[in-house]
């Protein structure tokens, strides 16, 4: 301990002086604080932070991952409120103008022909920034309605793909052999098909409505993670922990689920943030073709359909928000997956 | 004499692979006591490993099979398990600490949650209290901080406390017979001398019968009662640990002695390799699979293998050397001039 350190300190007990904390780590001899340092800035990170680490410096991801995170937030409340909002007490005289909180500042669903001269709509004004569309609906709270089926469908599409994906793949790298083949030769059937035709037929079965563009959507999807869960766990489970469990005497499911599985799945997290753009823009396209969201439900592919009829009468404001607000949050989805891929892989690493 | 742990008797274990059949492990037998520590050397792909994973059933089947031999721990026969019975023996009643403690660790399992899982697995115990013995077993194998440590995963782990870690995950349930497979091979010398240290411990405090698989004969003289000497699938020879250092009966155990380094050897001085490469496994002739490699072979080596022959006590070796004659060539070695023959 240096000298200087002995004499401070019973001067000021002396007097009295209470040792500030600024003071007190001071006081400490500089070997302790240089120690301290070193440990702190040599300290291994873990997945995450080191993930995390590498995307703050990739500028698209990070707005990728803004976009995501406002349009959840928008469809977050427009979900809480909705049904409070318009529909506590049906018939009633409740409007936005009485109702806080809420995004959306008309009835999405009000319609109103004195905003839709000639049946064209109105062009955006102050008090409908967006304008409004052949019915006079308000094309903003229709945009920010439509949030809410995109990011549900986005979630729970995936979920199911997800679910379905990380039960086959792993299962069938596993255990390899005649489970191997039927798992991977079903997965590439159904890459075989045409994408947009094999939700059409499953739409077509299930019937139309937005409950079943979910499910077709998650049954399709599962080939692909199962494929890149499968291909993660032919490489992990040669590892040598895995082998230390089976030692243990852990039977072949906890293997799977507690020591493969959680170690294969980076590759699987940016398949999820890729696959969640990839579920909206194909819930845009089947309510496009109609067999989607139905209305007056709103959606943004049903209304970029229902503007284009009359894009020739110069109704642009209805066909551009519907779509920016679709372009934004694909784009988020997939640059932040793209982010999440340039980060986790081991072959970027400086 | 002590309770008889492990009786292995003509092990096989083949591997049918598409170039042929791999005969990985041939016809070993050798028995292990409570309290006692019996080491297997050999080179690289003489089988000592596969050994190990045969007595735990954890070849994989295909392509690997255990074709001959019976397996008995205490008196219940391995072979005749089912698949859950099986799974109730490994880490219960034969534990394995793996070669490289920076693999042999899942990464995203915190240190605590690995060493628990066995004693959830094989004991009848909450997650509460397995977590608690979990640090407790940390702190015996000698991790400072251990109710801290439990807590981190193996990335926060230096190698030498990972394999520390990987001999309590080893020793959670008292098991009565533990194989380590070159436990010290990935660790750098003074850590190796800690582990070893640490294995001696744990195998007196719980009684049990340790296997010790290496090619480092220096950590089999320290520890080792028993030497099982192992080339090409064999067992050339076997016997206790001073029989094994100082009254070698195979050419192969020359040849494993003569390479070692000496503190008596002059600086100029080069190790003596043992010429040639280990036999290709598949192509393996009937007889001793040291026949292409042994400057002493003769006519009968190449076509058939030489029953074990007693050499002392406990001691067995199978050479077809006449024994007068191996011990009128060993007196001509140049390693085995400096200790008294």
């Amino acid at each position: 301990m240096p000298d200087w350190d002995e004499r401070q300190k019973p001067e000021r007990d002396v007097y009295g002086t209470q040792l500030t904390q600024a003071e007190t780590i001071d006081a400490r001899s500089s070997e302790e604080v240089i120690e301290e340092r070193v440990e702190e800035a040599t300290k291994p990170l873990g997945l995450w932070a080191d993930t995390w680490r590498r995307l703050r410096r990739n500028r698209l991801a990070l707005v990728g991952l803004g976009v995501i995170i406002v349009f959840l937030c928008i469809g977050t409340v427009e979900t809480i409120f909705y049904e409070a909002h318009w529909h506590v007490r049906p018939g009633s005289d409740v409007s936005a103008a009485n109702a806080p909180g809420y995004l959306a500042p008309y009835d999405p669903n009000e319609v109103n022909y004195a905003l839709s001269p000639e049946g064209l709509g109105s062009p955006p004004s102050w008090s409908h920034p967006f304008g409004t569309d052949y019915l006079g609906r308000d094309v903003l709270s229709r945009t920010l309605i439509a949030t809410r089926i995109a990011m549900l469908v986005g979630i729970i599409a995936v979920a199911i793909a997800l679910t379905l994906g990380l039960l086959l793949g792993p299962v069938s790298g596993y255990y390899g052999g005649a489970i191997d083949t039927v798992i991977m030769r079903l997965a590439d059937v159904f890459f075989a098909f045409p994408y947009i035709l094999f939700v059409l037929l499953i739409m077509s079965v299930l019937g139309a409505g937005f409950q079943n563009v979910f499910i077709a959507i998650g049954i399709l999807g599962w080939a692909t993670f199962a494929r890149i869960s499968r291909g993660q766990v032919l490489s992990v489970k040669s590892m040598e922990y895995v082998e230390a469990a089976r030692a243990q005497g852990a039977g072949d499911l906890r293997i799977i689920f507690r020591h493969v599985l959680p170690n294969s799945m980076a590759p699987v997290y940016v398949a999820m943030a890729m696959a969640i753009g990839g579920a909206i823009a194909t819930e845009a396209a089947l309510s496009y073709l109609g067999i989607g969201v139905q209305p007056p439900n709103s959606s943004w592919g049903l209304m970029i359909a229902e503007s284009v009829n009359y894009l020739a009468a110069g109704n642009w404001w209805w066909l551009l928000f519907p779509s920016l607000a679709l372009v934004a949050t694909v784009f988020g989805f997939i640059s932040f997956g793209n982010g999440l891929r340039d980060a986790t892989d081991p072959k970027l690493k400086e | 004499m002590a309770e008889r742990l492990l009786d292995i008797r003509d092990l096989s274990t083949y591997f049918f692979t598409h170039a042929g059949v791999v005969k990985a492990v041939n016809g070993v037998s050798f028995t292990l006591h409570r309290g006692e520590t019996i080491g297997i050397v050999g080179e690289s792909g003489s089988g000592k490993t596969v050994a190990a994973l045969s007595l735990m059933r954890l070849i994989a089947d295909p392509p690997g099979k255990i074709v001959e031999g019976t397996l008995m721990l205490g008196d219940r026969d391995l072979r005749a398990l089912t698949d859950a019975e099986m799974r109730g023996v490994r880490g219960n009643d034969i534990a394995m600490i793996f070669q490289d403690p920076m693999t042999s660790l899942n990464p995203v399992m915190k240190i605590g949650k690995q060493i628990a899982e066995a004693i959830v697995l094989h004991q009848d115990k909450g997650r509460g209290e397995a977590w608690r013995m979990a640090a407790e077993l940390l702190a015996r194998v000698g991790i400072p901080d251990a109710d801290k440590r439990v807590d981190q995963y193996p990335f926060e782990f230096s190698g030498g406390m990972r394999q520390r870690a990987m001999i309590a995950m080893a020793i959670s349930c008292n098991p009565d017979v533990l194989i380590a497979d070159e436990p010290t091979t990935a660790l750098d010398v003074t850590i190796q001398a800690q582990i070893i240290d640490v294995m001696r411990e744990m195998q007196a405090q719980f009684d049990s019968g340790v296997i010790l698989i290496t090619h480092d004969l220096g950590v089999i003289a320290e520890i080792s009662d028993k030497v099982m000497v192992m080339y090409g699938g064999r067992t050339v020879e076997y016997g206790p640990v001073d029989e094994i250092f100082y009254n070698a009966h195979h050419p192969y155990t020359w040849g494993l002695l003569a390479s070692l380094p000496r503190l008596d050897a002059t600086e100029k001085a080069r190790l003596t390799p043992i010429k040639g490469q280990p036999p290709n496994l598949i192509t393996l002739p009937g007889g001793c699979p040291f026949t292409a490699r042994c400057p002493y072979r003769r006519p009968e080596c190449r076509d058939q293998w030489p029953q074990p022959e007693s050499v002392g006590l406990d001691h067995g070796v199978s050479c077809w050397i006449p024994e007068e004659q191996r011990l009128a060539l060993r007196a001509e070695l140049p390693h085995s001039k400096a200790p008294a023959a």
